[in-house]
């Protein structure tokens, strides 16, 4: 009976909210926050993924088909980091808005120059991705970029309400600026210093700050950690004056946290997205949250004999 | 399945493969994207291959065993592109190697459109039936070597044709989609494309969604209507038995799969099961026996051929990613007929009372995601006798990404 009820209320054409006029569907949590930043309460948006989820291995639920079915905008990373999934989404939903190359299908990747564009492509080498390394939003110049590209997207999707995510766009990037001076400011001792990563998710945080990627935990990227592999990584962590071991909330802690146990250097969660870690509830915390438990790696690799 | 000269193959998988080779890094979209799927077995079966069959039910061609000791599966070579900014397309080939030689399968070549207004989406060409819930998936997506007992004595297999199909997508919270298809007819469970090349028509209708961030369900109903016209069918003495007639299919799908906080990558569980019921009517001949001139114990009477089959079974299913990289899983099948007819004294195992059930156990491993081993055991009632069935497998996948349904 419940299920019934339950069935019918579904079933019941959803409205959108009271005034928001544009549904967006993004990816991943980052660019959910992002268009709500840009939208404000004129857009409604859901997620497809969580935190605690893996972007690249999404299955294709059939509550994300009805979700993609409604949207106005579907907002995705792109760079093939979603192609397990979303090409089944967006051919299964029946929503001729949302194809690529519509106005309603934005990549992020697109705004912004992937790293580590690799010269030949051999799954040999892992799960790499031809466009290049597809983690794009650890960079806060890059959340930048993006804005820019969804609000002149937003614009012309919506044109009622343009002036209102024109202005939103404006008091964004003023902010973001503000920020992006004090972050680099509070990162200064952090450069040249050298950390591991779990997956290759933090290039643009590394490139960002000028911080050395001194290994990964996978072998090879999108391969599980082996024990052979943690064991000649100790020997690099040692050599290389490694300051943390850095992983996603997604990632298993165990292989980090042996080699942590092995090595002394501590192992560290940073938020990869909005809403990975506690303190890491907007865009803006999630890159004062990253900044604040590099530093407190870094302090307390200081105090290490 | 259609089959084609495997020299013209060879030479367009040649030119798709090229043209993968000359997009380069820069991935130049407009080629379509091309993987190809390698399968291998070694099998082990204490009653011979050769021999199986399913009490109750006139089987496929398709619905063997594969053969004793080491042999290649069925290698499938997919190519898939947006044709324009309104139509997808694709074609998945299915190369099989078999000691009379190669055999070319167009398993599936279709066209989709992508544009269509108010959630509407259709669908041309040779593609698998969206009934139940394994039938549209390709074998590589399979969780056990093989499919469900249902599948191979009802279905052939899996049930794909050319045809087309209307689908509609509600604009709900829920995912609720309903569909009709229309098949020409030439495949089992029809045969002879009757009424004029449309001889199959089905209608499906799917709900699905999310019950908290770990876990998503989708349920199903079906109903298919084949007409047959000679249908053929291997029996048990070696003879060809054809049935002349209709049938209609009931069938009633779920999923339900969790993964812990969501993550499939680490720990995941899949339960699934379907339910599939059969009504045949019609007339089954043994086309190797002169009636005219062979007396038959009573109570067959020639030429009184007309046969009636009440025909149901189901699987259950549940498979456990308990690391990451390794699964463990349990299936069981479990079928039953009721045939009447004053012909079937002749045609073994239509006039078999035996209800054919099936235990499996099946442990796997993938490297990555594009590579996967498997161990898989099997005790096999589907024939009076007990079959133990041991198949070691691998199934790898090169190139482009494949993006699979829930």
């Amino acid at each position: 009976m419940k299920f019934v009820v339950s069935l019918l209320l579904a079933l019941h054409i959803a409205a959108p909210a009271a005034h928001a006029s544009l549904r967006v569907f993004a990816c991943e949590p980052e660019w959910a926050a992002l268009a709500k930043e840009i939208g404000g309460d004129r857009v409604e948006t859901v997620s497809a993924t969580t935190p605690d989820q893996d972007a690249h291995y999404i299955q294709a639920r059939p509550s994300l088909i009805a979700q993609v079915r409604r949207a106005d905008l579907v907002f995705c990373t792109g760079a093939d980091l979603e192609v397990g999934w979303l090409p089944v989404l967006l051919r299964q939903a029946g929503n001729g808005k949302v194809q690529p190359g519509q106005l309603g299908f934005l990549d992020a990747s697109s705004a912004v120059k992937l790293l580590e564009a690799p010269t030949s492509v051999d799954r040999a080498q892992g799960d790499v991705h031809p466009f290049g390394n597809p983690h794009i939003q650890t960079d806060p110049r890059n959340i930048a970029l993006v804005a820019a590209a969804l609000a002149e997207r937003l614009q012309k999707l919506d044109p009622i309400n343009a002036n209102s995510y024109a202005q939103r766009a404006v008091e964004f990037k003023a902010r973001w600026s503000q920020a992006l001076a004090r972050w680099t400011e509070q990162t200064k001792p952090l450069k040249g210093v050298s950390i591991v990563t779990h997956h290759r998710s933090f290039i643009y945080l590394e490139n960002w700050l000028g911080v050395e990627d001194a290994g990964n935990l996978e072998p090879k990227p999108g391969i599980e950690p082996t024990a052979g592999h943690l064991a000649e990584l100790t020997e690099q962590v040692r050599a290389k004056k490694v300051q943390a071991i850095v992983r996603s909330s997604y990632h298993d802690a165990r292989a980090s946290e042996w080699l942590a146990g092995r090595t002394g250097v501590q192992a560290i969660v940073l938020p990869h997205t909005v809403g990975s870690v506690p303190e890491a509830d907007t865009l803006e915390h999630m890159f004062d949250a990253i900044i604040a438990r590099l530093l407190a790696a870094q302090a307390q690799a200081r105090g290490r004999p | 399945m259609k089959r084609i000269s495997f020299c013209g193959l060879a030479v367009a998988v040649q030119t798709l493969a090229s043209a993968a080779l000359a997009q380069g890094v820069s991935g130049n979209t407009f080629n379509p994207a091309l993987s190809v799927i390698l399968d291998g077995k070694y099998a082990h079966f204490s009653q011979d291959p050769a021999q199986y069959g399913v009490a109750g039910f006139l089987l496929s061609e398709e619905a063997g065993l594969p053969p004793q000791g080491l042999s290649l599966g069925e290698s499938e070579v997919v190519a898939s592109a947006n044709v324009d900014d309104r139509f997808y397309g694709q074609i998945t080939l299915a190369l099989e190697a078999s000691d009379a030689g190669t055999e070319i399968g167009v398993e599936e070549a279709f066209v989709q459109t992508t544009a269509l207004p108010a959630g509407f989406i259709l669908k041309f060409g040779r593609f698998f039936s969206d009934i139940g819930y394994l039938n549209s998936k390709h074998a590589h997506s399979w969780d056990f070597v093989d499919q469900p007992l249902v599948y191979k004595a009802m279905l052939g297999g899996q049930f794909g044709d050319d045809g087309a199909q209307a689908r509609w997508v509600a604009p709900a919270e829920l995912l609720v989609e309903v569909g009709a298809e229309a098949f020409r007819g030439a495949q089992f469970p029809a045969a002879g494309a009757t009424h004029g090349g449309v001889g199959v028509w089905s209608a499906f209708a799917h709900v699905g969604g999310d019950s908290g961030a770990a876990s998503s369900w989708r349920a199903g109903v079906a109903y298919l209507h084949a007409d047959a016209a000679g249908r053929e069918s291997i029996i048990a003495n070696g003879d060809v038995a054809t049935f002349t007639g209709g049938a209609k299919y009931w069938l009633a799908d779920f999923v339900w799969k969790w993964a812990e906080r969501g993550n499939p990558k680490t720990r995941h569980l899949i339960v699934q099961g379907e339910y599939l019921r059969r009504r045949e009517t019609g007339e089954v001949v043994d086309v190797n026996v002169d009636y005219a001139t062979t007396t038959f114990p009573p109570p067959f009477v020639a030429p009184e051929f007309s046969y009636r089959g009440e025909q149901s079974g189901f699987y259950l299913q549940s498979v456990y990613q308990f690391m990451p990289r390794w699964r463990l899983g349990v299936r069981f099948d479990r079928l039953s007929a009721d045939n009447r007819g004053p012909s079937l004294g002749v045609i073994t195992p239509l006039n078999e009372k035996h209800d054919p059930s099936r235990m499996t156990a099946m442990l796997d491993f993938a490297n990555s995601e594009f590579s996967r081993l498997r161990l898989q055991w099997t005790q096999d009632k589907s024939q009076p006798r007990s079959d133990t069935q041991i198949i070691v497998q691998y199934l790898m996948s090169v190139g482009a990404h494949g993006a699979h349904q829930f």
